[in-house]
């Protein structure tokens, strides 16, 4: 069967094909678990844009990236040499370095520093042969189901990754970088690799993850990263998104913060022909409090989706949502972004804004925002837009000498900003502006959207004013 | 250096501009004046090459080149500087970046070196005080949240750091409490030079109290009605434009000045 018709087939499918589920020194409650989400894959098949969660982001080209491998070859490393991955890097973001590639940790091309306060990383292989019981209650956190196939699949097949042990009283102050790159070259085309943070009581960390690709053969990382935290624990944390345009990126973010903790979530993504950063937070220690922000930078043949679902279920909590995207090109961004706000969970304060810019004519974005509240004495503010560069604002900017391209660069940074600000200062805000402004010279102020108006004010100045309007 | 002749200029199907001539030599400082809907900020955005207006006849020529067929940056770059009377608000952008990458863009064009980061401080400290502006205002966004008054300033730093040839200030005056009105003039007073024009639109007497300017035009109707020397303002302002608008359009041309 072609991947492709594999593809098509596998939604539903009893005969979907999948690689071997985990190893074989598994734990028994692990295999049990894995095959359980193994069948619900084949019984519930792949999302479909019938679905609303799902409604403009199409998985079908997603699924034409076989998940068996046709070749029977079980090599796991990229048949790229270790100097050329260390090149595909970049700068360090923290003291810390845990690089994965295609899914499995590389301890050659990894930095690892002594930790202060007991904390450890671990390897998610060696901790599931180890003392798998504390990676137990992670398995089968969804007692209620998955809520959509790629959740299920990193369950069934997720076998590698990090594991951030933070005792009780453990402080951290480097960031912990985690690097999770693809490269063409190894057999496996998907990769599941999962991100552990366990915070005890008054630990803080932060935590980095860094995806990367390279160009090539398209692959599909599909990420989970779990983040457990008792009392009053502090975890800063950021996802950086540079995956290849080639390949596709889903990450899940799954956080339950204890009681007065306080959680953050960064995300900058440019990468990905198909991005989804997924966010769930469950409030269920009172107190609490969370940030969630993110910047999307989607260029000409991407989507960038992101659902965000933050569940007050616990009285006192605040909870505050920060996203703002910029489209180019035929480029395509989604926020749908739901609060809800749980009978008894009084005192909640929650706010969600989501802005977001235009700057082409074939661009698009779809925000929804939702917000269901079944408790009493609740704050909950919630904000969206969809808009345009100010043509006013264009002009400003050129009348002092800058090139139309560069007025438009300048206001998009400007809009970009208020959500880069909020990165920490230091190394990891110098490569969000990085990053950042690379993928707006590249993808999203395409000369083709951006070739500059006739001379305004001028003779052919009504021929440039339909221009100037059909892009707004 | 500044030549109109005959200009017409619409936006939509209004006519604003209809016939203005106008001559500004260099080493000069004119007055615009008129009443509201005279067509004074029109000429001064068609200068600067702002859509959506469409110039339907006549032409600009600035140091014998077509202004008109010059996009707004390659005006900047050629000298031109429109002090706007409405400052854009631009949030996320920091004014020192901003004006600092204005300044090396025209440099660039002009075949200069870009100026760096830290001599660029230096420079921006003296017009600072110079304008007498917040030091703290450089660095938050441009223009954002500022006040009436401190944007004009801002305009008026803009203009000296990126030291135009022609400078039209865009009723830059209005609104304005005596000591921001005090630095505007200080700041036309130090661009003044033998190699400089200025072009004050106003609709006021008050800035050519601290700027005499050495010709006032009277801009109604969409062109200019009449012309004359400093003494000009001080009459519009003991009697109003009213006059003015109620005369009949032939009788126009004869209180004309004579052409420069």
């Amino acid at each position: 069967m072609t991947p492709r018709a594999q593809a098509v087939a596998a939604r539903p499918s009893q005969e979907l094909e999948l690689p071997p589920l985990g190893q074989p020194s598994d734990p028994a409650w692990l295999s049990v678990s894995r095959r359980r989400a193994a069948a619900w894959v084949r019984a519930n098949g792949f999302p479909s844009s019938k679905q609303e969660d799902w409604r403009y982001t199409s998985i079908d080209p997603v699924l034409a990236v076989p998940l068996v491998d046709g070749t029977g070859t079980t090599g796991r490393r990229p048949s790229l040499a270790v100097l050329d991955l260390l090149d595909l890097l970049g700068p360090r973001l923290g003291a810390v370095r845990l690089v994965m590639v295609n899914g499995h940790l590389a301890p050659e091309l990894s930095q690892r520093a002594a930790l202060p306060g007991g904390a450890r990383i671990l390897r998610l292989e060696d901790a599931l042969a180890d003392n798998p019981r504390q990676l137990a209650s992670l398995w089968s956190w969804r007692s209620g189901g998955y809520p959509h196939a790629l959740r299920a699949l990193s369950d069934a097949l997720a076998t590698d990754g990090v594991l951030i042990d933070l005792p009780a009283g453990a402080v951290v102050e480097e960031p912990i970088e985690v690097v999770l790159l693809s490269a063409p070259g190894g057999a496996e085309r998907w990769s599941h690799p999962r991100v552990v943070v366990a915070a005890g009581a008054a630990s803080r960390a932060t935590v980095i993850e860094n995806y990367l690709g390279a160009p090539g053969r398209p692959s599909v990382t599909n990420a989970l990263t779990q983040v457990m935290m008792d009392d009053e624990a502090q975890v800063d944390h950021y996802v950086m998104q540079a995956d290849s345009t080639d390949g596709f990126h889903f990450s899940s973010l799954e956080v339950r913060p204890g009681r007065a903790s306080h959680f953050s979530s960064r995300l900058l993504a440019v990468g990905a022909r198909i991005g989804r950063h997924e966010v769930q937070v469950a409030l269920q220690g009172e107190d609490a409090e969370i940030e969630l922000s993110g910047l999307f930078l989607t260029g000409a043949g991407q989507v960038h989706d992101n659902p965000v679902l933050v569940d007050h279920a616990a009285p006192g909590c605040r909870s505050r949502q920060l996203y703002k995207g910029v489209a180019g090109g035929d480029g395509r961004g989604v926020f749908n972004g739901h609060i809800v706000v749980r009978a008894g969970a009084n005192g909640t304060d929650a706010q969600q804004i989501n802005k977001n810019l235009l700057v082409s004519d074939r661009a698009e974005v779809d925000t929804r925002p939702r917000l269901e509240i079944f408790a009493d004495d609740v704050a909950c503010a919630h904000g969206a837009a969809v808009g345009q560069l100010d043509p006013g604002a264009v002009f400003y900017l050129r009348s002092r000498g800058i090139s139309y391209q560069q007025a438009r660069a300048l206001l998009v940074s400007g809009f970009a900003r208020e959500v880069i600000d909020g990165f920490a200062d230091g190394p990891i805000r110098q490569y969000a502006e990085l990053l950042a402004s690379a993928q707006l010279d590249r993808v999203v102020l395409t000369r083709q959207d951006g070739a500059a108006p006739a001379p305004a004010g001028g003779r052919a100045s009504s021929a440039s004013a339909a221009t100037e309007g059909a892009a707004r | 250096m500044l030549v109109i002749e005959g200009l017409h200029a619409s936006i939509g199907d209004t006519e604003i501009l209809s016939g203005l001539s106008l001559e500004v030599a260099a080493g000069e400082v004119h007055a615009v004046m008129g009443p509201n809907g005279s067509g004074k900020s029109t000429l001064a955005h068609v200068l600067a090459g702002r859509d959506p207006y469409r110039v339907t006849a006549g032409r600009v020529l600035y140091d014998g080149a077509d202004l008109l067929a010059m996009t707004p940056e390659e005006r900047a770059a050629a000298g031109v500087f429109l002090a706007f009377q409405h400052p854009i608000e631009i949030p996320g952008v920091a004014n020192m970046y901003f004006l600092r990458t204005a300044l090396n863009a025209l440099r660039r064009a002009r075949g200069l070196d870009e100026i760096g980061p830290v001599e660029f401080l230096k420079l921006a400290d003296e017009k600072c005080r110079l304008v007498e502006m917040d030091r703290s205002l450089m660095d938050r966004s441009v223009n954002d949240g500022f006040s009436g008054g401190e944007k004009k300033r801002n305009e008026i730093l803009q203009m000296l750091v990126l030291e135009p040839r022609l400078a039209i200030l865009d009723e830059t005056d209005s609104g304005l409490d005596i000591d921001a009105l005090r630095v505007v003039a200080k700041g036309v007073t130090s661009l003044r030079s033998p190699g400089t024009a200025v072009v004050l639109i106003t609709h006021h007497q008050r800035l050519l109290d601290h700027v005499v300017p050495d010709r006032v035009h009277v801009l109604a109707g969409g062109r200019i009605v009449r012309s004359g020397g400093p003494e000009l303002a001080a009459e519009l302002e003991a009697h109003g434009y009213a006059d003015l608008e109620a005369m009949p359009a032939a009788g126009l041309s004869a209180l004309i000045g004579p052409r420069r």
